[in-house]
């Protein structure tokens, strides 16, 4: 993702010193100053697959709603149907525009009765919370917490034992998309069962000046696990290997969550939301265009913005692609018309004036290691 | 500081060159491959093509990003690293070695006289980049 915000200075983490004084190679995103590698992008990709890895991603935005009609908001905000959330649990939703474009992908948390958490992506804090609020109707009062709180995740096959050893409460009972409270070093947090790369781990929610404590602590017990920092870089091929959706990327006020992949998430039943009838009028038409993972024919990496070919012409463009690690070939998303979405289907990548061939294949690229509900 | 072997004559694109009579070695520095990063394709000329001096001739990708490669001399591709298209990550591990990538047979072997020394090099890179 390019950088927009160029003229004004970047934004820092509470970790941003800590990234610098363990040689973090930094990079501007989405008006972030942040780490996009330590060690090396491949390196760092296997330690998450292989043992345990964490992530700084405290740039990512926290908005906070409360008071009886929070659900509702939520409602009219929200794709997905919130009604049916626990208080603990967490739910994948999209916020849209009436024509059904994307405004954000982004998970939400019961915190209690009437109390949630949103949680976006930090290019758009801005723009979601003055659509949030100005969306919002009756007696729900919205809070941007996003500055005061940081999200450390802690992602690998060892990474629940690491966590175990660290809280002051079981968190092996923790149920994927759910979240406890607890002290993880003595730092208080919203322990949540979710994440970005496929494997299993937590996401820690902490109070911004607890950041550095507990990244110091996890770093120094999961020493003998080969913990590792893991950079920007490698967190977008983990969640390629997935065909995670990356706003900015794959989605956009351009995209419907249709053709998207994200029709699951998309709940007309549960009554009015903003983008429903827009929504519900393509369902019944059907999508003109899906969005598909393909790998490469051979290693030439496609990227996103290069164009898609089909029998020789242009049927559509790469949203996301590079070398994926773990599968060891160079995979890529992107659209192309529904005729040309089935696993199997012949494409090219346009790279550098040449078509590459390329093939349709089923998604996630590298199975998934997420704990099952 | 990435190391900057004194034998070699440089471009100021980070690329190498180890001159051989009328044969120069080409590949691309140490501090280029830092910058990259993880190296995963390099697409190279044939044997055979023609590549001139400062103009491009190829392109190394790492996971993160695409890169010009630039000829430091004129000339024919006599030799290619046949390695570099299973092991790309030659260009990492050994970037003056086994991660060379083009024998060219020069044109003009005064191409050489117009590129950079070791401690010419050396300063242009003591920023250290990023």
């Amino acid at each position: 993702m390019t950088d927009t915000t160029a003229s004004t200075p970047l934004k820092r983490t509470p970790l941003r010193d800590v990234h610098v004084k363990a040689g973090a190679k930094m990079v501007p995103f989405g008006g972030w100053d942040m780490p996009v590698q330590y060690t090396g992008i491949i390196e760092e990709h296997r330690a998450v697959r292989r043992a345990v890895g964490l992530f700084d991603i405290s740039h990512m935005g926290e908005f906070e709603v409360r008071g009886p009609d929070a659900l509702a908001a939520i409602q009219r905000l929200c794709t997905n149907d919130a009604r049916t959330l626990e208080i603990g649990q967490v739910q994948y939703a999209a916020l849209c525009y009436p024509e059904g474009g994307i405004v954000d992908d982004l998970t939400v948390y019961r915190l209690a009765d009437d109390h949630y958490m949103l949680v976006v992506n930090a290019s758009n804090i801005d723009k979601d919370w003055g659509w949030v609020t100005s969306h919002s109707t009756g007696r729900a009062e919205w809070k941007n917490v996003s500055d005061e709180t940081a999200l450390l995740a802690v992602q690998g096959p060892k990474a629940e034992a690491l966590v175990a050893r660290l809280a002051d409460r079981e968190v092996t009972g923790i149920a994927y998309y759910h979240f406890g409270r607890g002290a993880v070093a003595g730092v208080p947090a919203i322990i949540s069962r979710t994440g970005y790369t496929g494997e299993d781990g937590f996401e820690l929610y902490v109070a911004a000046g607890g950041a550095e404590r507990l990244w110091a602590a996890l770093i120094e017990a999961g020493r003998a696990d080969g913990i590792q920092p893991i950079g920007l870089g490698a967190r977008d091929t983990l969640r390629l290997e997935m065909k995670y959706a990356l706003y900015g990327n794959d989605i956009d006020q351009t995209t419907n969550p249709l053709e998207a992949g994200l029709g699951w998430v998309v709940k007309p039943a549960k009554g009015e939301f903003i983008g429903r009838e827009a929504i519900e009028a393509l369902r019944a038409r059907g999508t003109a265009r899906k969005l598909v993972g393909f790998e490469m024919v051979e290693r030439a990496v496609p990227r996103h913005g290069y164009r898609l070919m089909g029998g020789g012409a242009p049927v559509g463009v790469v949203t996301s692609g590079s070398f994926g690690p773990s599968v060891e070939r160079s995979i890529g998303i992107g659209y192309v018309p529904s005729a040309l979405a089935a696993a199997g289907s012949e494409l090219a990548v346009e790279i550098r004036g040449a078509a590459h061939a390329a093939r349709v294949v089923k998604t996630p690229f590298y199975p998934s290691h997420t704990k099952k509900a | 500081m990435a190391n900057v072997p004194a034998e070699l004559k440089y471009t100021r694109e980070h690329e190498w060159a180890k001159v051989e009579g009328d044969r120069a070695r080409i590949g691309i520095t140490a501090f280029a491959q830092e910058q990259l990063g993880d190296v995963v394709f390099v697409e190279l000329p044939k044997v055979g093509a023609k590549v001139t001096a400062l103009k491009t001739f190829g392109v190394v990708e790492s996971v993160k990003a695409v890169s010009d490669l630039f000829a430091p001399v004129s000339g024919e591709v006599v030799e290619v690293n046949a390695e570099l298209p299973k092991k790309p990550e030659l260009v990492n591990t050994d970037p003056y070695g086994q991660g060379w990538m083009l024998v060219i047979k020069m044109t003009s072997p005064k191409d050489v006289d117009g590129l950079m020394s070791a401690a010419d090099y050396e300063k242009l890179t003591a920023g250290g980049g990023h």
